[in-house]
């Protein structure tokens, strides 16, 4: 790297230099850390890190993380009418019906027992309710003249149990439980997600996966206007708790976006990277126009492209696509155009010797030299697309981005988001593999770049 | 395969020969045209689909492109003697969304340098764990920012740091697939030099390596910056922090705020070109050499 010619050198100019450049390596090695570090402090204070910590919620994430792998069931009381609900996630979708309970709720003659297992157990009646915590005792709470009467076991108030003469709540390993004048209500947490496959109203529900499998070959039919495998996908696909088939809608759309984004760009910019490229151009006003054209469209950014775009084709998966389309016009405009600046010229030259036309001499000489770089940048946006789409759906109201944007927003179906977040790291996971292996079918597996 | 027709002299195979390789290019042909066509055949009908769960239609979408345009652009130049003031106005944070790529950049990148020396071949402290760490960046690569920004705001509130924290979980599994790249290409003999006189891993990696492929990961962390400028701006839109959130606000104002939305977007447009010259300037010093 460094010209340095010894010969020319008298020794002590030399150690003179020698020890210059290590200073100056000194210099670099201790100026730069001390920088990045220096620029650290300054944003711990810019992002007011300190105050993260007094911000931010842990029983939000508490929430999230129980949500992630549980799902609770609500059992409800309207106190005013005397009437008991049990709702999963307390749902309008995943309310039991009539004649329907799952095998830990009983009702009898106006008396509702709760199992909350370990011994924990809830008993609604015409008294009030009663929570039956093992090794402490009963928690007897009835309502008298509007207010409510709390009775506990000797020893005061613990910091589990939250009592006023209004509302009483307690929370304990098994379960919630409050009371209001209005309501009495029991949450049970269980793990898995529940309703995934059958929703309470399909015949199928509730049922082992053996029993499902016969059903499916040798059962008789529950209903006789079809067999029951496809009843079966029926009900999973409709599920209206976890809406399977929108779901898969939406990851389609995310992909779609992707792909009519990806492939319209580079059907776009493969003809007009010809003239932004020195070696082929036609005239220099031209290359000059179409580089600062594709400049501008990367300049511009998807971001501002979504947003315009939003507003002349209304909220949707083309929009979406066609926000990548642009942004990568610009992109592909620049590398292909690069690329073909780097061609060897001597197929070129060849070609030519046989009388072939300027067209001829593309199709011949410079497309086979170029097809891998092209593919391999196609490909790799292509993925890379699949994931900004996640986004820019959010943005314009399509595919997964927007439901996931969706369940987030309403703060409580926090497995639907684990759900979802599970599906888009498989698609891009899926999409990763697919353009991995297109690139080593269509390339082979040497070309790299 | 001049020696191959001289072997076999006669003319007959020499006209096999031909009938084999026309035949073959036949083929390739017609598996480039099958290939064509199916191509064609999904993009109009994908254009179709995407057209059909639009609410608004592509044709009568087309002939309002420049509708919302040139509503903005009109309001920004009635109102271009406020741009200068307005441009004041978002500057702090431009800076913040410059912040947030900047401050993931090398969060990202330091786990990178780490996650890569690990995962690759011939320098990993513990050869078996390759795989480990390299599913590891997979997946970290396979979340999309916008997961991670979302599901941070509702456990941290607002503000700029969930989005850098996504921003620098996904640029560490994305430079970290990089750098191993290059770092298994680096010359092992300073690293046997090395352990020739007894150095820890860490030295190693720090003298040996480091030094090797110092040049391309810069250049790659710098490529990196540059993305992480548009993601940063784009999860602010979406969640929060920095000059997306304001674009959002000013754009949910809607007609009397364009000006701002004009002044925001010149910010952006100046600000991602200017970083891209720049970076693309010292990626090519970095890699072409001086």
């Amino acid at each position: 790297m460094t010209t340095l010619d010894t010969a020319t050198l008298t020794p002590d100019d030399l150690r003179q230099h020698v020890l210059k450049g290590f200073s100056r390596k000194q210099m670099i090695g201790f100026g730069a850390p001390a920088l990045i570090l220096a620029y650290l402090v300054y944003v711990f204070f810019a992002f007011d890190i300190a105050g993260i910590a007094s911000r931010a919620r842990l029983d939000n994430a508490a929430i999230l993380v129980s949500d992630f792998w549980s799902h609770k069931t609500h059992v409800t009381r309207d106190n005013r009418v005397n009437e008991v609900t049990v709702a999963i996630e307390g749902e309008n979708k995943g309310t039991y019906p009539e004649g329907m309970l799952p095998d830990w709720v009983t009702m009898q003659d106006g008396v509702t027992r709760i199992d909350l297992d370990r011994g924990h157990e809830v008993i609604f009646d015409a008294d009030g309710a009663r929570y039956t915590v093992p090794g402490y005792g009963v928690i007897d709470i009835s309502p008298q003249a509007g207010k409510l009467q709390l009775v506990l076991p000797e020893g005061g108030i613990p910091d589990w149990i939250n009592a006023s003469d209004t509302r009483v709540s307690v929370t304990t390993e098994q379960g919630r439980f409050s009371y209001t004048r209005n309501r009495t209500e029991v949450f049970k947490y269980q793990a898995g997600w529940e309703l995934f496959f059958f929703t309470l109203d399909s015949p199928f529900y509730g049922k082992s996966f053996v029993e499902l499998v016969k059903l499916a070959t040798i059962g008789e039919r529950i209903t006789p206007d079809r067999s029951n495998l496809s009843a079966m996908l029926h009900d999973f696909w409709t599920n209206a708790m976890w809406r399977h088939g929108d779901v898969a809608w939406a990851l389609f759309e995310t992909v779609l976006m992707a792909f009519l984004g990806t492939m319209g760009a580079a059907m776009i910019a493969l003809p007009l990277a010809f003239f932004a490229a020195t070696n082929f151009s036609p005239s220099r006003p031209i290359l000059f126009t179409l580089r600062r054209i594709f400049d501008f469209l990367r300049g511009v950014d998807g971001l501002i492209w979504t947003i315009i775009l939003s507003r002349a084709f209304g909220p949707g998966p083309m929009t979406g696509a066609l926000a990548i389309l642009l942004t990568d016009t610009g992109t592909f405009g620049k590398t292909f155009s690069e690329a073909l600046e780097n061609i060897d010229n001597k197929q070129v030259e060849g070609v030519q010797s046989t009388g072939a036309s300027r067209i001829q001499q593309a199709r011949f000489g410079v497309i086979p030299q170029v097809t891998p770089v092209f593919l391999s940048q196609v490909l790799y946006y292509f993925e890379s697309n699949t994931r900004s789409a996640t986004i820019i759906g959010a943005i314009v109201g399509g595919g997964i981005g927007l439901l996931l944007t969706q369940a987030i927003a309403t703060q409580k179906d926090w497995e639907e988001v684990s759900y979802y977040i599970i599906l888009i790291v498989l698609m891009v996971m899926a999409m990763d593999t697919l353009s991995g292996w297109l690139r080593s079918r269509l390339i082979g597996r040497t070309g790299h770049a | 395969m001049s020696d191959m027709t001289t072997h076999h002299g006669g003319s007959a195979a020499s006209m096999a020969i031909r009938e084999n390789y026309l035949a073959m290019a036949r083929q390739k042909q017609m598996y480039g045209g099958i290939l064509l066509i199916v191509f064609i055949a999904m993009m109009v009908s994908g254009f179709q689909l995407a057209d059909a769960r639009n609410a608004g239609g592509f044709w009568t979408g087309f002939t309002q492109v420049f509708d919302f345009p040139s509503e903005v652009l009109a309001e920004g130049i009635e109102k271009a003697a406020l741009l200068p003031a307005l441009f004041l106005e978002f500057l702090p944070s431009l800076i913040e969304t410059l912040n947030i790529a900047a401050v993931s950049t090398l969060i990202g990148a330091a786990f990178a340098i780490v996650l890569a020396l690990l995962s690759t071949r011939g320098l990993a402290r513990w050869p078996r764990l390759i795989p480990l760490f390299r599913r590891s960046m997979d997946g970290m690569r396979a979340i999309p920012e916008i997961v991670i920004a979302l599901v941070l705001i509702f456990i941290l509130g607002g503000g700029p740091v969930p989005a850098m924290i996504a921003i620098a979980f996904h640029t560490a599994g994305a430079l970290g697939k990089l750098f191993s790249e290059v770092s298994e290409n680096a010359d092992l003999k300073p690293v046997e030099g090395l352990s020739s006189v007894g150095a820890s891993w860490i030295q190693k990696m720090w003298l040996g390596v480091i030094p090797q492929v110092a040049p391309n990961w810069l250049s790659y962390g710098l490529l990196r910056f540059e993305i992480n400028i548009r993601a940063s701006a784009i999860l602010g839109f979406v969640g929060s922090g920095g000059i997306g959130h304001d674009l959002r606000i000013a754009m949910q104002w809607g007609q009397g705020r364009y000006d701002e939305v004009v002044a925001i977007f010149i910010l952006l447009f100046v600000t991602i070109v200017f970083f891209d010259q720049l970076s693309s300037h010292y990626r090519n010093r970095l890699v072409k050499g001086h």
